[in-house]
């Protein structure tokens, strides 16, 4: 498709306030009068509150003090229900659950008083692990512990195992991982029972800030204010927990009637936040002798922490993603979120693939291993196709082909001439090389009746001097939303990208474009961006202003006579379900998704057997995402999501003890840096998505999916070693050698 | 002569110019930067010396302000992002970035800009090996570095004329 | 979460002179600080319960590098980075400046004393080790005058160390005697760069006709205070490397360290991988 700014790499929107420096991000604003604030935390797991004791040496008559008591409201943060509250109130469900809330003039006193705050409770018995809390040691959340279940069923997977020629059981783990965006969370709040509420802070979605805040303080929605200031960076971790910090910060701003401003600092944002979801995954799948698939089921449990949160919504995308891209008449998966008495887990990357595709490639590389067939010839064999179903039975109508993906992929990471010569070279060497691949695919947008429910809307107006403004809830976080959203604004009407501006995310200024999260600010609010724009350029049509092809001038010259002779110009669009798409929330089947972006990713590792310690040589990433808006910034996602997968596969481990994060330094949790990280080569092949802006799919979370079951199955082929957990860290890799040598 | 509660005055030249402020003597530089000086292109993203975030060059060599005393800046020369492009122009580095994708959520710029800086002034033409690991003190979780790579290996080309 | 900033003292003594004077006065009651690489961090953790502070990071009288005939004095004040520099240095004792570039990261090393490393103690830390291997000794300092200890007897425990509460180190000896021997280096840390040590092994050997006439092995991370392997090096001196040479070093090695588990590692994982190390380095022997 011959585009003219689409496709092209448009220079970042707000690049030059980020190279400069001059980038506002919440702490660097101060309000006048402000003051600082910071929350008090439990220390234990699981406890009645006795009483909160306030110790000597603190002027505590300066301080403002806030408790559940002082709540106007509602104590809670709404979010899919009203099971976890904004300060504990009696009783506490999981270590740093924040208790007390303090503000002062001084940031240094602050922390001493922080430190004076002693939670006096009664320890109640905790639940720590996926396995006490379905076995009910204690029931610490509903009435069983489970947050949510699904049961997914495709054929008869009970019957099917007659069919089956073999079969081939495992069990696959992965552990919680921190978002670690450098910027930690942080808010500025004003407010007063008369005025309302603003607040200004780092988050990817205020119309959930928003929601939060109306009924904690009771207040009319349009008194209610929320303002993203740039953000250094979220992949999640700030979709729901802003709305926590924020509520923090209003209630302080509220009491003292100052501003207030809460940052935390690394350890507090590490060991409080949400983290990636655990999870436990069993596979038992049937096989022909040839190689095809008869029978999938899967179980899969995800760990959700004390609270709710977002766990259904989580475990609904990790469930559907169990399966992958592969065509197998009989499919079953059964899934649970439950409760522990750990910081609720919640939103990151990906959120719940990962973690199912996870267990997925590494059980379909061994059921390969099991036939004595290759395990690209095992999923060529398996590939879904046009026109077949996928395990919630979508029946896949857009074009597809996973087998040129895995050509390209093996292609450009010289995947079979590697393997066969790692396999000739290593039993020579201490150090054993290996490569090893995932293929996969991410459904983008809200799941099935989502984005109806969401009814997300976008608006433009245009000045008279032609400039054409955007105006919608969607969020920069770095992933780029600013200059694509111009690109697209700019494609639509012919314009150069600088004459159209994205209106800084404020809930008093934009309406309700839903989250930026689940890879759908591209295809799903970009497209509104593009009928926004067109619905300028169609009223100064009708309005005789425009007619056929126009240049920038002519553009301005019509907006100012429209505005002169008519009145404002402004385009409002709602999202439109599309008529074709049908999914049934009960039985769980039908059309998850519009679109999928479809994956092969290839690593290659070497593994030091003297240490234990993996390396990732080389990084193929090979993806169909529709159409590439911004080539510069595409790929800047998949290189940054498979630096994320390489930790979430080697690296990043939390130490866990009775619920807390014990390792929450940077020291200590080891994210990638420049050394740890391979030569990443991203590739993309581009088929249209017809609902799409240019044809664009959605992108971001897709690299999550692949890249760490890529460099597992790459570690398999270098060691010989069947992983079945990650991360898969140098001292568990090693016990797994010595017992192999052994 | 200090006491425990009480500032001291530090003197000292940021960006070329003469500044002083007032800070406890255990402050940090960060804070100092950013809250007496009111310079906060300079970031905090760990305040334990691991991210880089906070990266400025003191007396030629590059530090992380969050573990450098206030007290230990009296009389440094120091640069932060602000004084890194120059009064008309950007620096070839940023100018890279801003071309081939260097930045992303933007957090970690500051930092990795004044780590570019300060490796291209060592090292004129640095290999990409040399590249990351001048950079391995700045932590990016946006970018998986690729493209800050291919910005300054950009920038020295440039800078050389010879790209 | 931070200490209270404003309650800390770091003043700034003239002269080295005015330093040991105050640090006489009230023995214990001002503590030196250098770089601030690793104080700083006890800050903001919290965890840096002594208040009184004085600046010597300027101290003339405790920085440069001094090139004798027998030996090389690093002033306790000498950074990573200057370490790195240091043409006779980087010549002959080159696992120095192997330990001084696996430090932190170039901003750690720009600010990082060698001084600063050894007092603050930590037994993963990445210096001490070649240190040992190089019969390094430590001069400490105070009003009451000078003395040298090596290095290899100054850490008696955990953070313990042969330090007065009126004195500082001052120098650091390297006696120029390694001339010729085969040297080797490995850091084992949590990842590539910026890491803290999980294991480190550092070691030197001359060898004479095949065999190894004199050994030096150190490790870090493997017991409450650097390690010099001495029955592991007795177990060495005078043999031939092999296969069987190194089965009984990792043995003896096995009984000298005291590994433990903690958030970074595990003892299972420090131990044997010390003794991989050790058979990496004595393969490096037999080329």
């Amino acid at each position: 498709m011959d585009t003219r700014v689409i496709g092209k790499p448009v220079p970042r929107k707000e690049g030059r306030e980020k190279v400069t420096g001059r980038a506002r991000y919440v702490d660097d604003i101060a309000l006048p009068g402000m003051l600082h604030g910071a929350t008090v935390r439990s220390q234990v797991a699981r406890a009645r509150i006795v009483e909160i004791r306030f110790g000597t040496g603190i002027p505590w008559e300066e301080f403002t003090i806030v408790t559940a008591r002082d709540i106007p409201g509602k104590n809670c943060i709404t979010l899919l229900i009203e099971d976890q509250p904004c300060l504990a109130d009696g009783v506490i469900n999981h270590p740093e659950e924040p208790v007390v809330l303090l503000a002062h003039s001084d940031a240094y006193l602050v922390e001493e008083a922080r430190r004076a705050v002693e939670i006096v409770c009664e320890p109640l018995p905790a639940v720590f692990t996926m396995e006490e809390s379905l076995a009910r040691k204690e029931v610490i959340w509903g009435e069983d512990n489970i947050f949510k279940s699904f049961l997914v069923e495709k054929g008869d997977v009970e019957s099917a195992w007659a069919q089956a020629e073999l079969i081939v059981e495992g069990e696959y783990e992965t552990g919680a991982q921190e978002q670690l965006y450098i910027e930690p969370n942080g808010m500025i709040a004003e407010a007063s029972p008369e005025e309302g509420v603003t607040v200004w802070g780092s988050l990817q979605c205020p119309y959930y800030v928003h929601k939060a805040l109306v009924p904690i303080f009771g207040l009319p929605k349009h008194r209610v204010r929320v303002v993203q200031t740039e953000t250094g960076g979220g992949f999640g971790g700030k979709e729901e927990y802003p709305s926590m910090i924020a509520a923090h910060a209003v209630l302080l701003a509220w009491k003292s009637g100052r501003p207030v401003k809460i940052i935390y600092d690394r350890a507090e944002d590490m060991v409080a936040t949400t983290k990636r979801h655990p999870s436990k995954t069993r596979h038992r799948t049937g096989v022909t002798r040839d190689g095809r698939l008869v029978a999938m089921d899967i179980d899969f449990t995800i760990d959700g922490g004390a609270y709710e949160t977002l766990s259904p919504v989580v475990l609904s995308r990790g469930t559907i993603h169990a399966a992958g891209p592969y065509s197998c008449p009989n499919v079953r998966i059964c899934s649970r979120a439950v409760a522990t008495n750990a910081p609720p887990h919640g939103a990151f990357r990906g959120f719940g693939a990962p973690q199912s595709v996870f267990a997925l490639e590494r059980q379909m590389d061994r059921v390969a291993e099991a036939l004595h067939i290759s395990p690209d010839e095992f999923r060529r064999r398996n590939f879904i196709q046009v026109g077949e179903t996928l395990a919630v039975q979508q029946v896949v109508r857009e074009k597809v082909d996973m087998k040129r993906l895995m050509d390209r992929a093996f292609e450009m990471s010289g995947y079979h001439e590697k393997r066969a010569r790692f396999a000739k070279e290593n039993p020579r060497s201490a150090i054993k090389r290996g490569i090893g691949f995932a293929s996969f695919l991410h459904g983008a947008g809200f799941t099935g009746s989502g984005e109806e429910y969401l009814a997300s809307e976008v608006s433009a107006e245009a000045t008279a001097d032609g400039v054409v403004r955007i105006h919608a809830a969607s969020t920069e976080m770095g992933q780029g939303t600013n200059t694509i959203f111009s690109q697209i604004a700019a494609e639509a009407l012919g314009l150069p990208c600088e004459q159209v501006e994205i209106v800084q995310p404020d809930t008093a200024n934009v309406p309700n474009s839903g989250p930026t999260v689940a890879s759908r600010t591209s295809m799903i609010v970009g497209k509104l961006v593009e009928s926004a724009a067109l619905g300028i350029e169609k009223k100064l049509k009708e309005a005789g202003f425009l007619n056929g092809k126009h240049g920038s001038e002519a553009f301005a010259l019509a907006c100012r006579r429209y505005i002169a002779e008519i009145g404002p110009l402004e385009s409002f669009i709602r999202y439109d379900h599309p008529k074709g798409l049908h999914w049934d929330d009960e039985k769980y089947q039908g059309d998850a998704y519009g679109a999928y972006a479809w994956a092969v990713y290839v690593a290659e590792v070497s593994v030091d057997t003297r240490t234990a310690e993996t390396r990732v040589e080389d990084f193929v990433a090979v993806q169909e995402v529709g159409r590439v808006i911004n080539p510069v910034l595409a790929a800047g996602q998949i290189e940054g999501g498979v630096a994320q997968g390489v930790g979430f596969a080697l690296f990043e481990n939390i130490v866990w003890r009775e619920g807390r994060m014990v390792n929450g330094q940077m020291t200590n949790y080891i994210m990638p840096t420049s050394m740890d990280v391979p030569p990443i080569r991203v590739f993309f092949e581009e088929i249209p998505y017809g609902r799409g802006p240019g044809g664009a799919k959605g992108i971001g979370e897709l690299p999550l999916d692949g890249s760490a079951p890529a460099v597992i199955n790459a570690v398999v082929n270098a060691t010989g070693l069947d992983i079945r957990r990650i991360p898969m860290t140098p001292e568990t890799l090693l016990e797994m050698l010595e017992s192999a040598r052994g | 002569m200090a006491e425990a509660g009480k500032k001291i005055r530090v003197e000292c030249t940021v960006n070329g110019e003469a500044a002083a402020f007032e800070a406890y003597p255990m402050e940090r530089l960060l804070d100092a930067l950013r809250r007496e000086l009111r310079l906060t292109g300079t970031k905090e993203g760990c305040g334990e010396g691991e991210c880089g975030a906070c990266a400025v060059d003191m007396d030629g060599a590059l530090v992380n302000s969050c573990l450098v005393p206030a007290a230990q800046a009296q009389g440094a020369t120091l640069r932060t992002i602000e004084g890194v492009a120059a009064v008309d122009e950007l620096h070839a580095i940023q100018k890279a970035f801003l071309l081939h994708g260097g930045s992303q959520c933007g957090i970690c710029t500051p930092g990795m800009i004044l780590a570019a800086v300060n490796l291209l002034d060592r090292n004129p033409s640095p290999s990409e090996e040399d590249v990351r690991e001048g950079l391995a003190g700045n932590l990016c979780r946006c970018t998986g570095y690729t493209k800050i790579f291919a910005s300054v290996v950009a920038a020295h080309r440039k800078r050389d004329g010879s790209g | 979460m931070r200490s209270p900033v404003p309650a800390y003292e770091l003043e700034t003594p003239r002269d080295l002179a005015a330093a040991l004077e105050r640090m006489a006065r009230a023995p214990g009651e001002w503590k030196p600080f250098a770089g601030g690489t690793d104080l700083m961090v006890l800050l903001e953790a919290g965890k840096l319960p002594h208040r009184r502070f004085l600046n010597i990071a300027k101290l003339a009288e405790l920085k440069g590098i001094t090139v004798a005939d027998d030996f090389v004095l690093l002033g306790a004040l000498t950074t990573y980075t200057e370490v790195r520099r240091h043409e006779t240095i980087a010549a002959e004792f080159p696992l120095l400046v192997r330990a001084a570039a696996e430090t932190g990261s170039i901003a750690t090393q720009n600010r990082g004393t060698i001084g600063g490393n050894i007092a603050n103690a930590s037994p993963a830390a990445d210096s001490p080790p070649a240190l040992l291997v190089y019969d390094a000794e430590i001069e400490t300092i105070s009003a009451r005058g000078k003395r040298r200890v090596p290095y290899a007897r100054f850490h008696s425990g955990y953070k313990q160390m042969d330090l007065g509460a009126d004195e500082m180190i001052s120098r650091i000896y390297l006696p120029r005697a390694r001339s010729g021997w085969r040297q080797y280096y490995r850091k084992v840390g949590t990842r590539r760069a910026q890491a803290i040590s999980k294991v480190c092994l550092a070691g030197a050997a001359k060898m004479e006709s095949r065999r190894i006439a004199d050994v030096r092995i150190a490790l870090g991370s493997v017991a409450p205070a650097v390690v010099r392997a001495q029955a592991t090096e007795k177990v060495l001196l005078g043999r031939q490397p092999s296969a069987e040479v190194a089965r009984e070093a990792q043995a003896m090695l096995a009984r000298e360290i005291a590994p433990i588990d903690d958030m970074r590692s595990t003892e299972r994982y420090r131990l044997r991988v010390a003794q991989n190390l050790l058979g990496e380095f004595l393969e490096s022997l037999s080329g």
